[in-house]
Formats: structure tokens, sequence, C-alpha cells
């Protein structure tokens, strides 16, 4: 069995959230170096804020400012901290509960060590140099056991420009595997051949294989080639360019299709070249086209033999 | 309820740190066999498959369906998914069953963990505005909660210790746990939990059949009959919840039916130590309650299908006699914030 493959692989992507109207006067608020929460119909002050009572569900709105000192309601010493946390040497994760609110808020604390954090300690906000309206306003909370601690000043909670939307970016890193008949077929390729499966029961040959006979629900294991010939069996006619950067060197319109390769029992799809796009048919005729260097084939062309009888392929459409 | 719905087989794979030489289909296709095997059913004579799965633990979009080519959906079946532990979709097919409209139910459900970091993996699960910028990493909150407990007398840490090894000591009898007998408690990961308070990282996958009436005691010699089930869940923001306590599985346990009579068992998912302490005290477990005789989720953990795990090795000690009133217990999200409770008996004997 030839070696499985695997590759790094990083899915990254921004979401852009709207914020609802408390969302957004508090994240306006954290720009502006003010905290707000919101009272609930019992009357307890909810920080962080939301937009519904989550003991009665009742839809709440009534922004009360409160202050930026508070008191650690639980802790955990995060020694080795990871990428995108809020601090880059050790710290604390610490719940605060803000003075003047009922319950506690997530976020690090920058203290010297374990030694120097325990719940009921006191601390402050220590907030972000630049702001833009988002939960990273605050750097981080720090120890503070000052008396100094200024009254909230009763904020509003209307702020000039105030922010409606955050973009909250999100990476991850994978290393990817594509299992072993997804690694058989592309070892295969790298030789410019094409290997599909055979299920047991059903004898069907699958191409790309993934494994399994979707009808059989057993192992597909024996590999078979096929091609190097192949019958387009339908396709489309493309006329927007793709925004991805991987097609932006191909002109419009072009062809997709279903190629059904000689020996498999199932489609699978490409482009077409070489052809003027208005000529490609059903029953066309066609081979791979592999270009210097490429482990897959960059499109397909018609190979010049007449076009296949429609019953050869009708079972594949 | 009129209808009475069993779970009649259960089967998961060995968990193991990494599966990269298999697909999630084949990796999940031995258990479907499996658990197919053991009632004799094929798959055309299953009247509803549902799944739980989640694309983000591989990262690798759609996965679900083409882990549906292991059951062999065409021509198409009766098929749904939850992108959530598969005992949630144990739950969306019982109420199938409970409406009449299938007699037998296939579920299903698998995690690979091993492609990617999934400390990290989970953040993306938290409340995307105030908590998930933050990059919270799922040890990090479950440390949170521990030192709650510390803080309120509840636990400490030498009998978070003696969790970790009960668990893994009960797994030496289990051949498909990832940790097995004595593990040192090791360092501290994030503090107050040390690397033995942590679920192991691993990839497996498992499956049940579910049977109504005649038809479950057609197919298995002592069902596992579901004589409740329920799931609740915990207010949004960890920072309004009280970590210490549960209240959600102590809701989902009386809905279920758990406090009408005492069980003999109890199948926990637990990912950390200090869970476990919180889960007993809302469950109201007295001491010669067997819990988590698998060994539980310290010795196994694929994500997605630790929860369906629980259920299963519930049924299995019904199936084998070892237990005639069992509770399975199931939770997904940060800090036991999703609980899934349901109780499992058999026939008198």
């Amino acid at each position: 069995m030839p070696e499985v493959l695997q590759a790094p692989l990083v899915v990254e992507f921004p979401f852009t959230r709207s914020l609802g109207p408390v969302q957004s006067a508090f994240l306006t608020g954290l720009r502006e170096r003010v905290v707000l929460g919101v009272r609930t119909g019992d009357g307890r002050v909810l920080v962080p804020p939301v937009e519904y009572d989550p003991v009665t569900a009742e839809e709440i709105g009534g922004l009360v400012e409160v202050a930026q000192t508070g008191t650690v309601t639980t802790w955990a010493w995060n020694h080795a901290p990871r990428r995108g946390q809020p601090l880059a040497t050790p710290f604390a994760w610490a719940l605060v509960r803000l003075d003047g609110a009922d319950t506690a808020l997530l976020h690090a604390l920058d203290a010297p060590g374990p030694d120097a954090v325990h719940t009921g300690m006191r601390v402050r906000i220590r907030w972000a140099d630049e702001r833009s309206g988002a939960i990273t306003d605050i750097a981080c909370f720090e120890p503070y056991d000052g008396a100094d601690q200024p009254e909230p000043a009763g904020h509003s909670g209307e702020f000039e420009n105030p922010v409606t939307g955050i973009v909250a970016a999100a990476r991850l890193d994978y290393t990817y595997s594509p299992g072993r008949a997804q690694s058989a077929y592309i070892h295969a390729l790298g030789d410019r051949r094409m290997v599909g499966e055979r299920c047991p029961s059903c004898t069907k040959v699958y191409v790309p294989p993934r494994g399994a006979c979707p009808t059989c629900g057993v192992a597909t294991s024996e590999q078979v080639e096929v091609g190097p010939g192949g019958t387009v069996t339908t396709y489309c006619i493309v006329n927007i360019k793709a925004a991805h950067t991987a097609n932006l060197d191909i002109e419009v319109p072009y062809v997709y299709a279903h190629i059904a390769l000689d020996g498999a029992d199932l489609a699978l799809h490409g482009r077409i070249g070489g052809i003027p796009y208005d000529q490609v048919r059903m029953g066309l005729r066609v081979e791979a086209v592999w270009t210097d260097d490429s482990r897959y084939p960059d499109h397909y062309r018609p190979n010049g033999e007449p076009d296949a009888d429609y019953d050869t392929y009708r079972e594949l459409l | 309820m009129t209808r009475e719905i069993a779970v009649v087989a259960f089967a998961q794979t060995d968990h193991r740190r990494t599966s990269h030489d298999l697909s999630e289909v084949e990796m999940l296709m031995p258990v479907l066999h499996d658990v197919l095997a053991q009632t004799g059913l094929k798959t055309a004579d299953i009247g509803f498959t549902c799944s739980g799965s989640s694309d983000y633990l591989a990262g690798r979009a759609f996965s679900f369906t083409l882990a549906l080519d292991g059951v062999g959906a065409w021509p198409p079946i009766s098929e749904s998914h939850v992108e959530m532990d598969g005992a949630w979709a144990l739950y969306e097919a019982w109420t199938k069953l409970l409406t009449g409209d299938a007699d037998t139910a296939l579920v299903y459900s698998y995690g690979k963990s091993s492609p990617g970091s999934v400390r990290d993996v989970l953040t993306r699960q938290l409340d995307p505005y105030y908590v998930a910028p933050l990059w919270p990493d799922s040890v990090a909150l479950a440390a949170l909660q521990a030192q709650a407990l510390i803080d309120a007398g509840d636990t400490d840490e030498p009998e978070l210790a003696a969790v970790a090894a009960r668990s893994r000591e009960d797994a030496s009898a289990n051949p498909h746990a990832q940790l097995r007998g004595a593990v040192e408690q090791g360092e501290y990961v994030v503090r107050p939990l040390r690397t033995g308070d942590c679920p192991p990282i691993g990839d497996g996958a498992a499956a049940v059949i579910l049977a109504a009436g005649d038809r479950a005691r057609e197919l298995c010699a002592r069902p596992a009959w579901i004589r409740g089930i329920d799931h609740r869940i915990e207010a949004h923001s960890l920072g309004v919840r009280d970590l210490t306590d549960s209240p959600s599985t102590r809701l989902a346990a009386e809905k279920a039916g758990a406090f009408d009579r005492p069980v003999d068992t109890a199948e926990l998912h637990a990912p950390f130590t200090s869970q476990e302490v919180v889960l007993r005290k809302a469950l109201r477990l007295r001491d010669d309650v067997r819990v988590n005789p698998s060994g539980g989720a310290l010795a196994a953990h694929s994500v997605m299908a630790a929860g369906l795990v629980r259920i299963g090795e519930a049924a299995a000690r019904v199936h084998r006699g070892e237990s005639d009133r069992a509770l399975a217990h199931a939770t997904s999200g940060p800090c036991l914030q999703q609980n899934l409770v349901a109780v499992l008996e058999g026939d008198p004997r």
C-alpha cells in the first residue's frame, strides 16, 4: 500500500457579524472607555450585556454604566498562552464581576504568577491603546487594590458613530489526510494515471474513489485503472469569471463538464479545452491534458474519436 | 408516550490518538457493519438514519455527506444529521420512532480531532461577540470551573486526581479505550487542571441501533429500553452561570425520570475530572452507583462520539445483564453547557 498522504491545511475566514442595539452600545462603549451593563426585569445588572434575559427570555435594553474595577469570581493560570489569546506572556483567565454588575465578564488578568492571583482579588480594566469597538478593546485586567475608584458617570449608552458590526477573524490550522483510498488515487495521478476502486458487491468502479460504495455501504478496494479516454455526459457553459485565484487565468466563457472515463461507473468533472465552447456536446470523446509538473489534469480536450452513442453513457448522467 | 423504544445494539471503534491512515468514512464503516451485524439488519431494513459530527474538527467541509457513503445511502434513505454529539442524533431518532414513522433507526457519530488542535477548534463554538475573539481554549474554560469548585469547597486537587485514577483503572477492562491503567497526573495544563484531569485527544466513531416494541425484542435478547430522555441548556454566558452546579443536567434528569427510582449504573460524559464532581451532585448519585465502568470520557474522548458512547456503554451493560437500570449522560459546549440524560432499563430477570 502506498504511503498515506498528509498536507498542511489552513482554514481562515473573516466573519462579518452585525450587532443588536445592546451589543452595539456595549462595544461602542468599550471604544470610548465606558462599560455598560443591561438591567433585567428583576433589577439585576448583566455585564457583558445581552438582549434577552437569560432567565425569563424577556427582551431587555435598559443600559447602566458600571465601574472599571471589579472582583475575580474564578480564575485559571495559563502558563502557555496560545495564538489569538489576549496576552503573549503567562496570564490568568478570570471571570470578573465589575462593581455595579451582578454577573461576570471573561477576560485575561495580567499578573506576575499564579501566587499573585486569588478568587476575590480586586482588579481593574487595562484599556488597549487602539480601540475599535470590540471585546479586545479591553487589553486585559490588572491587579488593583487602590481606594481610588471613580464612580461611573451614568452614561446614557448613546454615542456618536456607534459600531454596528464586528469582523471576527478566525484561523484554524490542520494537517489534512485524505485516507487510504484517496491517497492511492493521488499517488497514481503523480504518474499521470487515473485509478479508481471497484465495489466488491455491485462491481461499480468509482473515480475518484472515496473508500466506500455509496450504494452498498462497503469498502472498495480493488484498484482499477480507467481512461485515458472519456465521454462528456453533460456540461454547462460558465460565463462569469471566478473570483477564486486558481481560476483567474481562465477566459470565459468556458465549458465545465461531467466526464465518464472509460471503465468508470461514475462521472468526474473537469474543464473542457481545445475546442470552442459552443461546439462541446454530450457524447464528445475527450482525454486528459497534463501540463508540465502538474499532479492532476489541467483540463480535458477532444481526443479525435467519433462521438459516443447515447446508450453507452445514459446510466452515468 | 405510548411506544416503547430500546437500544438494541452498540458498536465503537478503538479510540486512537491519530487515524491519519483513514478517511472519516473509512474509520466509520467497520462500526456501521458491526452494529448492523449484531442485529442481522441491512441498510435497507433501517427506517431512519441520524448522525452527529462536526466539520470543524478535521477541517473538512460537508464531511457528514461523505460519511454517508459508508451507510449505503443510495437509493436515497430517510436520513438526518446534527452538528452535535451523536447523543443528540439519538434523541432525534428516538422522537422519529415515537411518531411511528419508523420502527428501527441507525444512529452514528464520529470525530477526528487529530488533524487540528481541538482546544482551539472548540473556541469557535463560543459567543462570537464577547468570548470567541479572546480564544479561550477548552481546557482554560474547564479550569475556571474547576477553580470555582475548589473555592466552593466542593473538591480539591487530590480528589480530582482520584477521579482520574479510578477512570483509567476502570478503562483497563475496556479494549476500546485510549488511556488505560496507571496514567501520570502530570503537570498543569491550565491550573488547576493537570494533564491527568483532561481527556485524551483522539479519533473514533460509534453507532447504535434503536428499535420499537416487538421489533426490539426480535433483535435483541435483552433490549435496553429508553424509559426517558431529555436535554436542557444553561444560560449562554459563562459569567451568568453558577459553574459549581448544573441545573440543566438536574432538570433533564428529572424530566427523564432519573429520580423516580435509583439507578445502579451511570455513564457520565465528564471530559474533565472536575465535571464529574458537578454531575454527581446534580444527578444526586449515591455512593453505591457504579459510575463510568467503561472509564468514561477521561479514558476515551472522540469528540462528537463520546456522548453517544455513554448511551451505548450503558445500554451494553443492560444487554449483558450487568445493569437493570442505568443512567447515561452526554454533554456539549463549555463547562457542561448542554446536557442530555437518558434512563435505560432491562426487562426484569
